[in-house]
């Protein structure tokens, strides 16, 4: 995962709640099997059916921090919502709130999901209509969100920043408490499922 | 300082911690977890990359469920026309050969939706935790179990470390007081709570049901609630384990057998959470007062009784609320005010995880039985799984949907999320068993409205949305 300390660029605006990644992302873009390549499939029914549509404007054009309305993401765990933002372009989504296992995703991913209060979503979203060239920065470092006059300083847990920061990966942190895991494993009572599982084959 | 007791989900995660350090996510252990084709390649392709291998594929259970076509006969090894779907599903057998892991493949007759497999396997027990790459994973939670969905990162990371970092959750007790009236069902009172508090309402928490309505439901029941847990925000739902919950684990292909019973017994029996726990937030819900619900929007919040009008945007004082309900009447192609009962349908759509198991099938079979599909209907039953088809064939319930005028289908996600050929047309409304009415999920422009399968069986009689009680 590439690190993410901090982070300017022009806002998309998206005035909608309960984006769910159904819209961020349909069920018949899923059956790829590769990472990449889902930029075609972003908002593609709004895309395709609403000339307005906010990513239709060619002054958000090159814009990458998302700002939404609350509960953006929810629904489906399809981490493919996640990397369709990022293969759009998107670094940064700002909300006033997440679906719980979206955003458990784009921190895993490296895409920076920051909660802000309505008023300030209003703000920005005010900001970019009336001038989609100004400019936002997403700060890592200082966990703040900047705007010409406005800093806004948001919550991130310390270990969750410090993952994105030094871009680390997950399953190797894991992978040092390997004893712990192995010492869980030898205790694990006897009455629990297992699956005879075919031997694999290589 | 004064120990409060623990809830029973925090009973479940506190027995699975690994690791915890100061300013860490804890690690959690993973009992079970389950694969499908969607959400799984990338995955798989992790792993090879780092050169890591599954450390516990005997945890580790396949199915194919999401892409698969329901009106094939179901033929080992039968062909996905779909080339793109078809190469996703032999991915995953190729995946689950390379790595050792256990495959119910189509045709198989362990094969069906991952969440209906698990239970009906005895897979599914109290006290575990669960994780699927399925946001439904909350179906699992019904016995006890902290099951949870999780990313495609995070199916990498518990194939490879059979653990995941994560951060507590809160809790949350919804009591749901009272006797169900007759007409009204475990899906009414889903999505009666998630109407009520919203789908951002049970964010950052597990659902603990709780109360009399919730103890007097079968476990097929209790799974439809706990399944709709995602559609309130939660992760997670659960309901505590009691002789319902042993009953029907007893003797199933996993469940423990002789002295490890008894051990399991024990261990279940004290899950419940203590009578001096207490939860973030609690919720109550009078059963007696429910009906039939159908939703009428483009969430699944958006519900009301079947007795209800389409509401009116003008009546929300919230100018984002008003805008977002006028979208959705626009996209539904609803006027406020109509009656729910003179809404026309196109298609009823019986199955999914929600509600594709063998009592929603007999639920709907029952209403069917002597009467017809309306001229200009389509109705489609899936059943959940292959067992769940094989029973409802043992029992005559096929001939019954046929006979009225029904597809009768094999196992399958099918028209939950239009992966596979079963889609709604461009502005074609549906009467759906499923747990999303998100725009476009049964199809592209398709209009989808929540209901259980009493309503779905009645609505199908009648052509527009109905209840049991309609039908003379
Ligand atoms: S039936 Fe629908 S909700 Fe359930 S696992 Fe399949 S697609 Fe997901």
């Amino acid at each position: 995962m590439e690190p993410f300390t901090t982070h300017t660029g022009r806002v998309v605006p998206l005035r909608r709640t309960n984006v769910d990644t159904d819209q961020i992302i349909p069920a018949e873009y899923l059956k790829r099997i590769s990472r990449s390549g889902f930029e075609d499939g972003l908002f593609s029914a709004w895309r395709a059916n609403e000339p307005d549509f906010v990513l239709n404007k060619r002054e958000y054009a090159g814009a990458d921090v998302l700002v939404a309305g609350h509960d953006f993401g929810t629904g489906s765990s399809r981490e493919h919502a996640v990397w369709a933002l990022q293969n759009y372009g998107f670094r940064a989504v700002i909300s006033p709130r997440f679906g719980d296992i979206f955003r458990g995703n784009s921190l895993k991913a490296g895409l920076l999901t920051v909660v802000l209060p309505e008023d300030l979503v209003e703000t920005l979203w005010q900001r970019a209509e009336s001038d989609p060239q100004s400019e936002v920065t997403v700060d890592l470092t200082a966990r703040e969100v900047r705007s010409g006059d406005l800093t806004a300083a948001f919550e991130l847990d310390d270990y969750t920043r410090w993952r994105l920061l030094e871009g680390l990966d997950d399953i190797g942190l894991t992978q040092r408490h390997e004893a712990d895991i192995d010492a869980f494993e030898a205790a694990r009572s006897s009455f629990l499922p297992t699956i005879s599982a075919p031997a694999p084959v290589t | 300082m004064i120990q409060l007791g623990k809830t029973l989900a925090e009973k479940v995660w506190d027995s699975h911690v690994v690791r915890r350090a100061t300013g860490e996510p804890d690690l959690l252990y993973i009992d079970l977890h389950l694969v499908h084709e969607v959400t799984s390649p990338q995955a798989f392709e992790g792993l090879r990359e780092q050169g890591r291998g599954v450390r516990r594929p005997d945890l580790t259970v396949a199915t194919e469920d999401h892409n698969v076509p329901t009106d094939l006969l179901p033929i080992a090894g039968e062909q996905i026309k779909d080339v793109v779907s078809r190469t996703q599903v032999d991915t995953l057998r190729h995946n689950c050969k390379e790595f050792g892991i256990k495959l119910f493949p189509m045709g198989d007759a362990g094969q069906g939706i991952v969440h209906v497999i698990g239970p009906q396997a005895g897979l599914t027990q109290p006290g575990l935790t669960i994780v699927c790459g399925d946001s439904h994973t909350s179906t699992h939670g019904a016995f006890g179990a902290l099951a949870f969905g999780i990313g495609t990162s995070q199916v990498e990371h518990v194939l490879a470390t059979q653990t995941l970092p994560m951060d507590p959750f809160r809790t949350m007790a919804v009591n749901v007081e009272g006797e169900l009236p007759a007409g009204a069902t475990a899906k009414d009172i889903i999505l009666a709570v998630i109407a009520k508090i919203g789908t951002g309402g049970g964010q950052g928490h597990v659902i603990e049901y709780r109360g009399e309505a919730i103890e007097a439901l079968s476990m097929e029941a209790r799974m439809t609630i706990c399944n709709m847990s995602i559609e309130a925000g939660a992760r997670a739902g659960m309901i505590a384990p009691d002789a319902t919950t042993f009953a029907y684990v007893k003797d199933r292909g996993y469940a423990p057998k002789g002295a490890d019973w008894d051990a399991a017994l024990e261990h279940w029996r004290s899950l419940a959470t203590d009578p001096d726990a207490l939860f973030d937030r609690e919720v109550t819900i009078d059963a007696a007062t429910l009906e039939p619900y159908v939703t009428w929007g483009t969430n699944p919040a958006q519900g009301l009784p079947l007795s209800a009008r389409v509401p009116d945007p003008a009546s929300y004082d919230d100018e984002g609320e008003r805008a977002n309900v006028e979208k959705a009447l626009a996209y539904m192609g609803l006027t406020a005010g109509t009656p729910l009962r003179d809404i026309p349908v196109d298609t009823v759509f019986l199955g999914s995880c929600t509600n594709g198991r063998i009592e929603d099938l007999r639920a709907a079979a029952a209403i069917l039985r002597g009467r017809s599909v309306k001229d200009g209907v389509r109705m489609l039953v899936v059943p959940g799984s292959m067992q769940v088809k094989m029973q409802a064939e043992s029992e005559g319930l096929d001939a019954v949907f046929t006979a009225a005028g029904a597809e009768w289908r094999s196992a399958g996600c099918s028209m939950c999320l239009g992966m596979n050929p079963d889609k709604l047309a461009k502005g074609e409304r549906s009467a759906s068993t499923s747990n999303r009415n998100f725009e476009g999920r049964q199809g592209p422009g398709g209009r989808t409205h929540l209901v259980s399968p009493a309503v779905a069986a009645a609505t199908a009689v009648t052509g527009t949305f109905a209840g049991p009680a309609d039908l003379s």
